[in-house]
Order: structure tokens, then sequence, then C-alpha cells
């Protein structure tokens, strides 16, 4: 570890009650905002995974 | 002091033909070259061995109208200073020459536009729906390039880029890598990992770039005045949606070299297996994989890699002291921190851990196996370069991606060139003298204005055409003739 790295990982474990609390909140923001994206992408998502995936087929190139 | 790293990026297409699973890729790449509407001139690419560009216009239905699509040669240059071409089954852009990679990055992000309204094009004029993939592997054991290049000083030999930029590019991956669903090639299974060219890689060193591909390719084509020019040609990358990402490949690759070439890369941290390496580092999405060194004891990539950003930083304070680097440490730096300690929260600047991100969360919402198909096509569809399709785009739209560039910059882009290197010169003819450009190569253009013989300008300085030196010659000349007798004076 380099001696950045230590002064990071030393002011980190100093925040850490707080940012425990900043990242439960933020966990949750975070899955219900993927839950939001999840919902609008079904509505764009390929209709026929298996026929598209299937049919994906390229050429080798460079 | 380094020779100013001049660079770009060139990227083979992923192409689909809707509804006709047998269709010609040949075929398919020519019409949507030739389809593209932008303001472009079809030339005869001067360095290819190929017969003079046929004008293959006038595709119609079913056979799209090529008679003879194999030796259909599509080349065209684009008033943006790019090439726009057919390349082993693939449509391709190669971007202008740029300046710095913040200007790499934005070029080759309108190269995704490009292909976009070429593709729109094509499904008009076809009849049935083209569409396009910026990303490297179709899943089944078949890649194709999303390649760099990098302008390096003849005198640097190449033994010592060899030697230094080895390790840099195997670990570079952790930052550089697309993400893909599943393995190829023989390798070890796995779900995900972070490359999509990773399992390619079979060779150390080499002049290959369709198989057994080599880390390190020693294709000598300068393109450029080759008494004084190298261009490294860096095979080893995954085509990247996001800019933040992209920045960050192409300007550690520019800082790396230009630090080799002044001799302050202090250690070549060889590794004792940079092929195997390759794909191990791919493949740990723990990112905490040791990777065997040559002189005995291991390291990560993480840790590695903070090695080259610790002398690369010495370097920008010393010797390039200019904003586009002191941002370029500084994501880089924040990138590896966020890497060795938090990697999800790079869902917004990199593309593989994006993707991870969308992946997992399907798998979890619909309980899903890695192996189920749909994951595939999640996979696939994150590089639509339609934008109602592209999941990358869709993450951009709602602000889960961060953006380097305006949607407007990336549209002036597509037709405008950078003003700093000879591309503006080669997109400023393209824009103004279409009807008499006949033939065009990177390091020069043909004009044919109406005498005994086509004159040929050659362009072996990367730097010299740029706006600063040509632009009033270009804003007096009349025609091309004009132009010709004005750059003689």
């Amino acid at each position: 570890m380099t001696d950045r790295e230590k002064g990071q990982s030393e002011g980190r474990r100093k925040d850490e009650t707080d940012e425990q609390k900043t990242e439960a909140i933020e966990t949750e923001a975070d899955l219900d905002a993927l839950d939001d994206l999840l919902d609008e992408i079904d509505e764009v998502l390929e209709e026929n995974a298996e026929e598209f995936v299937k049919n994906y087929v390229q050429k080798g190139g460079q | 002091m380094a020779m100013h790293k001049v660079l770009g990026t060139e990227t083979e297409y992923g192409i689909v033909v809707r509804g006709d699973p047998g269709f010609n890729p040949a075929v398919a790449s020519s019409l949507v070259v030739n389809s593209y509407p932008g303001k472009r001139v079809k030339v005869q690419w001067s360095y290819e061995e190929e017969s003079p560009g046929r004008d293959a216009r006038g595709f119609g239905h079913d056979t799209y109208g090529l008679i003879d699509p194999e030796g259909a040669v599509v080349n065209s240059v684009l008033s943006n200073g790019a090439r726009l071409y057919v390349d082993h089954a693939h449509p391709e852009y190669s971007g202008p020459e740029t300046y710095d990679p913040l200007e790499a990055a934005l070029y080759d992000k309108a190269g995704e536009v490009v292909m976009h309204r070429a593709a729109v094009a094509a499904t008009e004029s076809a009849g049935r729906e083209v569409s396009l993939y910026k990303n490297n592997s179709d899943g089944k054991g078949n890649s194709y390039g999303a390649h760099e290049n990098y302008l390096l000083s003849r005198e640097t030999p190449f033994g010592d880029v060899i030697r230094y930029a080895m390790t840099f590019m195997v670990t570079r991956q952790i930052f550089t890598g697309a993400g893909k669903v599943g393995k190829e090639n023989d390798r070890p299974d796995v779900d995900f990992q972070i490359t999509q060219r990773a399992d390619f890689f079979e060779e150390e060193v080499g002049l290959e770039t369709t198989l057994k591909r080599p880390i390190i390719n020693t294709r000598d084509e300068p393109h450029g005045d080759p008494s004084q020019y190298r261009r490294l040609h860096v095979i080893i990358g995954d085509a990247n949606l996001s800019e933040y990402q992209n920045f960050l490949k192409l300007g550690t690759t520019a800082l790396m070299l230009a630090a080799l070439e002044d001799g302050a890369i202090p250690d070549s941290l060889d590794l004792a297996d940079p092929v195997e390496a390759c794909w191990q580092v791919s493949h740990d999405l723990m990112l905490g994989r040791p990777l065997e060194l040559d002189g005995g004891g291991t390291a990560t990539a993480i840790e590695l890699q903070g090695r080259y950003l610790e002398w690369l930083s010495k370097y920008v304070e010393k010797e390039l002291d200019e904003p586009v680097w002191r941002q370029l440490i500084e994501e880089w730096e924040r990138t590896l921190d966020l890497l060795s300690t938090e990697p999800d929260k790079l869902s917004d600047t990199l593309d593989w851990v994006a993707k991870k991100r969308l992946i997992e969360g399907y798998v979890a919402r619909d309980d899903l196996q890695w192996t189920n198909n749909k994951l595939r096509a999640l996979d696939l569809q994150y590089h639509d370069v339609d934008p109602t399709r592209s999941l990358y785009n869709r993450l951009a739209a709602r602000g889960s991606m961060r953006r380097l560039f305006t949607d407007e910059q990336i549209t002036d882009a597509v037709s405008i060139p950078p003003s700093r290197t000879r591309a503006y010169f080669r997109g400023r003819c393209v824009s103004e003298f279409p009807g008499s450009l006949v033939a065009a190569n990177w390091d020069s253009l043909v004009f044919d204005v109406g005498e005994t013989h086509l004159k040929r300008v050659p362009m072996m300085e990367p730097l010299r055409g740029d706006a600063a030196l040509v632009g009033d010659l270009l804003d007096q000349a009349e025609d091309a003739a004009d132009l010709l007798r004005l750059l003689e004076g």
C-alpha cells in the first residue's frame, strides 16, 4: 500500500459511522432507481431474446 | 520532450439485417457505407490494392442491387476528416487524427452518430431493418476490433514499446473493458467478464490482427513520414460507449507512450505470462487476483496500474502541465481508488460496471440463470447504435452515465473536422471541393482539377494542415484549382 492509499484508508475509518448511515440510504435509493431502470428497459428489450441472440452471428474481423 | 501524441480510433461495428438471418455481411456493410447521408466523398483509397473504389450507388431491395458484393470496396472520406468504409465484412469508422484524448473521445463518439444515420438510410434503401452494434464480439467466438492509434517517434526503439507497454496494456483492461456475458475461445467458464476482447489474445507480440491476436501489434504503417514517425496500432481495447471511459483509455495510453519515449517509466513490471494474465484480469470481477511477476512475487492489476499512475502523475507535473492531462490524472486516480474500494460506484463511468449492474439487476429480479439468453440479449443491446434501443443510451438519457460532451458537440463533430491536425485540411476539402477530390489516404489527397494529370497533395506531417496553417487559404480558395495554386504559392 502506498502512503497515498494509507492516508485514504485512515480517512475512511474516521468517517465510518457517518458513511455507513449515508451508504444505507444511498443503497436503498440505488435499488429503487435500479428497479425503475429495469422497468424502463423492459419496454425496449428485444422481444424474442432467444431468436435475437441466435441470429447475432458476426464474421470475425481485426 | 516526447513527440506530440496525435491519436485516433478505428472501430468495426457489428451488423445485423433483421428478419434475414442469412444476410451477406459484406453486402449489408457496403449498403450501410454507401447509404450514409452526411457530407462525404466516395473516393479511391490509394493505399489499398483493390481496384479503384467503385461507385456502388443504386442499391435496390433483396440483393441490395450488388452484383459483385465482395468486389465492391467502398471507401469514403467524411467532412469531419474520418474514413467510413467496409473492412472484413463490417462497416468501419476510422476517426480523424486528433490533438488530445478529449478530442479523440469526442470524434469516436461522433462515429456512433455516423453509423446510426447510415443504418437508418440503409434500412430505408433495403426495405429491411439494418442494426449496428458498437461492440467487439458476437459471443460465439467471433471478434472484431476497436483499435487505437498513437503517433510515436521513429527513434523510439520498438523493443522499448514492447518491453514497457506490455504490462500496461494487460492491466489497463480494468478500466477499458465494455463487459461481456460468458467466455469465448476456450477460456475458463465465467458468468461475466470485464472485457469483450481479452479471450481472443493469444500472443505477446505479432503482426496478426484477425487470428492469434497479439497484445502488442507490430504493424508498421506510420501514415506519415516513415523516417520520422511510427504509429502504434493498439488492438487490445474494447469499443467504449462511455465518454469518460474512452477519455481514460486514450489518455492514459497516450501519456504512458509519451513518458516511455522520455525515459520516464523506470520499470517494465514484467508479468510472468502476459497472455494468461490478459484473460485472468478480464475474468477477475473482484479485481484482487494476484498476477505472477517475471522476477518473482505477485501484484494485482490495480496495484500495477497504481505504479503507472504514480510515475505518470510526476511526469505530467514536470513535462505536461496542461488542463487536459491534469484532468486525466485526476480521473485515473479516482477510477483506481474506486476500483479498489467500491467498484460498483463506477457504474456511471465504466461500461463494464454499468452493464454488470443492469444484468445483475435482471438476474436478481427475474431469478435468471447466467446462461439465460435474455442476459446475452441485454449485453448486445447495450451497444446498439440506435438511441431508442441502446441500453447505454437509456442510462445516459436518465443521467446515469457521466458525460464529457453535449449532444450538440457530438453532432458538430460529425461534420466539422478537428482544427489542430491535418484532418482539418482533409475535412474542409471534402466539404468544399467534393467534386474535385478523387483519391485519399491518411497522408495525401488527390485532386482532379481538369488538367492532364491528377494533382497529389502530400500530408506527411500529422500536425501540418491544421486550421492555423491552411484555414485562411481554404477560406480564400474559390475552387480546388485555386486552392492548389495558393498552396504552391
